[in-house]
């Protein structure tokens, strides 16, 4: 599905991501965890295509194509989603709009017809419910005046909405309280599947209670330095960050 | 090219710069004003002695003003004397199919979705190859004849409908108004005049596209639309296929009228050439549209949707005169690369229960300026008169301004003023987050200007609504990214 070879990118001139390995097979969950200002979030956004993110070296291949030529919007149709840890609010634009819009953008892409009324409405419903989101959601404007647990949770509706192959989801925990916590952890669930691939950005080991990891790795200093099953996790939260620096420092 | 196509178009050519004697034969007016133009301009469209009159008095005014500046738009300063005040009517060359119409231009038709047979019209392909629009317009004019509505040239109007005009002319926007105005009111070239007879509704709208005669009206055009008591209509002013034209200064002039229980609705669709993306040539429009409620429970609307020339100055208004009567005013203004904008409009609050409401939606890109001027004037005689205003402003990138200039004069406190405003960017992180979902930058930021104009979008009529909607996202091509 994903495969990262030795990717080096740049920020304002600043070295973020450093040589940087990761291959992610189809269907399964891969959790990233780390300190903060690793570069988790600019890996995600490198993944998606944000234009100030400059790759210095290295490849990065998605369902056998070379992802980095193409555009954000392009990746995009082709299967990347990236649930964003600060979604933007989109003035006069509600969900359901802008959901038309991305699904039938996605659509041609594939050669297919646009969704007629009925059949997008159907589809509203169904993925709604995934999420447990309220319909009064859809019909505002797009994270406007949202609070930070609805914004997340409407970034999930997105992404069943728009079915992708590889979903990158940055922190999507934070900011949401203990019920939404599992149903949005429970939403992701159900679109687990066998062809779906998950990157799932965190700081808490208690989303994977829910949503349980085949893989968990260690990022630190741009590169991810140890990487385990889900019981990493699980020292990671009891023990700190501080045995894992003690490792790499040793090396 | 026929004979005397080629004689016009060699005078039309060559001959410009070098002016003409002052003679009822001749074609042109000498370049410059005088009183001697004026005289010209009127002889030429056999006016009556009252015409040339009115139109001295306004040349006089205008001798004695001085151009305003307070505008918040920049430009070199136009010479009035070296403008020709009339040329009669220039043949249009004569285009035998759309394969002879700039490709720009036919490009804009097609991503306008304009048909065919009303591409070949506004292109000015000759009438003989559109004969099915010929047949429209004959119907058309003959079911507004059966219900007493005049809808004609004001040139014909003066002549066959003098009362009414000399009744009406300059009631609403008096020869001395402003520069323009009275500029105008000397000069005026053609235009539209209306008249819808009591308790008639009009059954269609009524456009400019429409109109008989619908020659060349000019640079300074003037519109006279009067709504009897219990009367309605809708008109529609210009349309969404680029005008090119090389007169640089438009000076319009429109006054609305209505008496008791009458509404006059009014939508705009101004894409005037507004220069290339350096900001060279561009024509500078600048209207003054103004309304008069008369009437009680009567209401005037302006809609407009402004996306073209270099500069654009101004503020359609309304004087709520009669008791209970509404105006309203909806608009959006976009302007991109080096275009500018100073619009807006006054609400004069005069009549008792008096109500209006304002929306104005500002869109600026590339490098331009783009400014909301809007009087709310509420007069001691205004009894519980009602004001809504809402002023919003979108950027798209970081070059571009803004501005916004509410003014309010209140002398009656029984009523209630509201205000709201905002603004709001197109930024980096909004696109790419519309890109991470699949649109383009163009889809995206057409998706948000639809969003964001919406409100005003629905009062315009629905054909229009969707060619505005398009006209808006050409405009914009290639402001991001
Ligand atoms: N546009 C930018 N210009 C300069 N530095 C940047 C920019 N974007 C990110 N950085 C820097 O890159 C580093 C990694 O940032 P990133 O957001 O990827 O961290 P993160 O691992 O997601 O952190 P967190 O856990 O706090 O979300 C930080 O030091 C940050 O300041
Ligand atoms: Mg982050």
């Amino acid at each position: 599905m994903l495969s990262i070879k030795n990717l080096t990118v740049a920020v304002n001139g600043k070295e973020i991501l450093k040589d940087f390995n990761l291959e992610i097979k189809a269907g399964e969950v891969h959790a990233i965890m780390g300190p903060n200002g690793t570069g988790k979030s600019t890996l995600a956004a490198t993944l998606a295509g944000k234009e100030d993110y400059e790759v210095l070296s290295g490849e990065v291949i998605f369902k056998g194509k070379n992802l980095l030529e193409m555009d954000a919007d392009e990746r995009a149709r082709e299967g990347v989603f990236l649930a964003f840890q600060y979604p933007v609010e989109i003035p006069g634009v509600s969900t359901t709009n802008f959901m038309k819009a991305a699904v039938n953008a996605k659509r041609k892409h594939n050669g297919l017809e646009p969704l007629d009324a009925k059949d997008f409405l159907k589809m509203m419903n169904e993925k709604s419910q995934l999420v447990e989101i309220k319909r009064e959601f859809l019909s505002r404007s797009i994270n406007e005046g949202f609070s930070g647990g609805e914004k997340k949770r409407n970034e999930i509706f997105q992404m069943a909405m728009l079915e992708p192959s590889l979903c990158i989801l940055d922190e999507t925990d934070s900011g949401l309280d203990i019920d939404a916590l599992r149903i949005v952890a429970n939403g992701v669930n159900k679109l687990r599947n066998a062809e779906r691939s998950f990157l799932v950005i965190t700081h808490y080991q208690r989303l994977l209670n829910y949503i349980v990891p085949d893989f968990v790795h260690v990022m630190f200093g741009g590169r991810i330095v140890k990487s385990g099953g889900k019981e990493l996790a699980l020292k990671l939260e009891a023990e700190g960050y501080d045995w894992v620096k003690e490792e790499v420092e040793m090396i | 090219m026929s004979d005397s196509d080629k004689i016009i178009d060699e005078v039309v050519g060559n001959d410009y710069k070098y002016g003409f004697v002052t003679n009822i034969e001749q074609e042109f007016a000498e370049k410059g004003l005088t009183e001697n133009t004026v005289r010209f301009i009127s002889a030429k469209k056999n006016e009556p002695e009252w015409m040339l009159e009115w139109r001295l008095k306004a040349f006089r005014a205008w001798e004695k003003m001085e151009e305003p500046t307070w505008q918040n738009v920049h430009f070199p300063k136009i010479n009035f004397q070296d403008i020709i005040y009339y040329a009669a009517p220039k043949k249009k060359k004569e285009i035998k199919s759309l394969d002879d119409v700039d490709p720009e231009i036919r490009a804009t038709y097609d991503k306008l979705g304009i048909p065919i047979q009303e591409q070949k019209l506004l292109a000015g392909v000759a009438v003989d190859y559109v004969m099915d629009s010929e047949s429209v317009i004959t119907t058309f004019r003959e079911s507004l004849k059966e219900k007493g509505i005049i809808f004609c040239s004001i040139s014909e109007a003066i002549r066959e409908h003098g009362t009414l005009v000399r009744k009406y002319l300059g009631s609403v926007v008096p020869q001395r108004d402003n520069y323009y105005a009275a500029l105008n009111s000397a000069v005026f070239s053609d235009g539209s005049f209306v008249y819808i007879p009591k308790g008639v509704r009009c059954p269609m709208e009524l456009s400019t596209y429409f109109r008989i005669n619908a020659e060349n009206t000019g640079q300074f055009e003037r519109t006279l639309i009067i709504a009897d008591e219990g009367s309605y209509v809708s008109y529609l002013e210009g349309c969404t296929a680029p005008m090119r034209d090389e007169n640089q200064l438009h000076a319009a002039v429109v006054e609305l009228i209505t008496h008791d229980n009458a509404e006059i609705k009014y939508s705009t669709v101004q894409n005037w050439y507004p220069g290339d993306k350096e900001g060279k040539g561009g024509i500078y429009n600048f209207v003054t549209k103004r309304g008069m409620c008369k009437g009680v429970n009567s209401k005037i609307s302006w809609t407009q949707v402004e996306t073209g020339s270099a500069i654009t100055w101004k503020y359609p208004s309304c004087i709520l005169k009669g008791d209970n009567s509404i105006g309203e005013f909806y608009s959006v203004a976009v302007t991109n690369n080096y275009q500018q904008a100073d619009t807006g409009t006054k609400m004069i609050h005069i009549g008792k229960n008096t109500r209006s409401r304002i929306v104005s939606k500002g869109i600026s890109a590339g490098k331009s300026q783009n400014s909301y001027r809007g009087l709310v004037q509420v007069h001691g005689t205004a009894d519980n008169a009602y004001n809504f205003s809402q002023c919003d402003s979108l950027l798209i990138g970081d070059k571009c301004g803004a501005h916004t200039f509410p003014y309010l004069e209140i002398k009656n406190n029984t009523g209630k003023v509201e205000h709201e405003a905002t603004t709001s960017k197109i930024g980096e992180d909004l696109l790419f987050y519309c890109n991470q979902r699949g649109l383009t930058d163009e889809e995206a930021v057409s998706m948000i200007i639809n969003g964001y104009c919406k409100e005003v979008f629905q009062h315009l009529p629905m054909e229009f609504a969707v060619e505005a909607q398009k006209l808006l996202s050409i405009s914009l091509e290639g402001s991001v990214g």
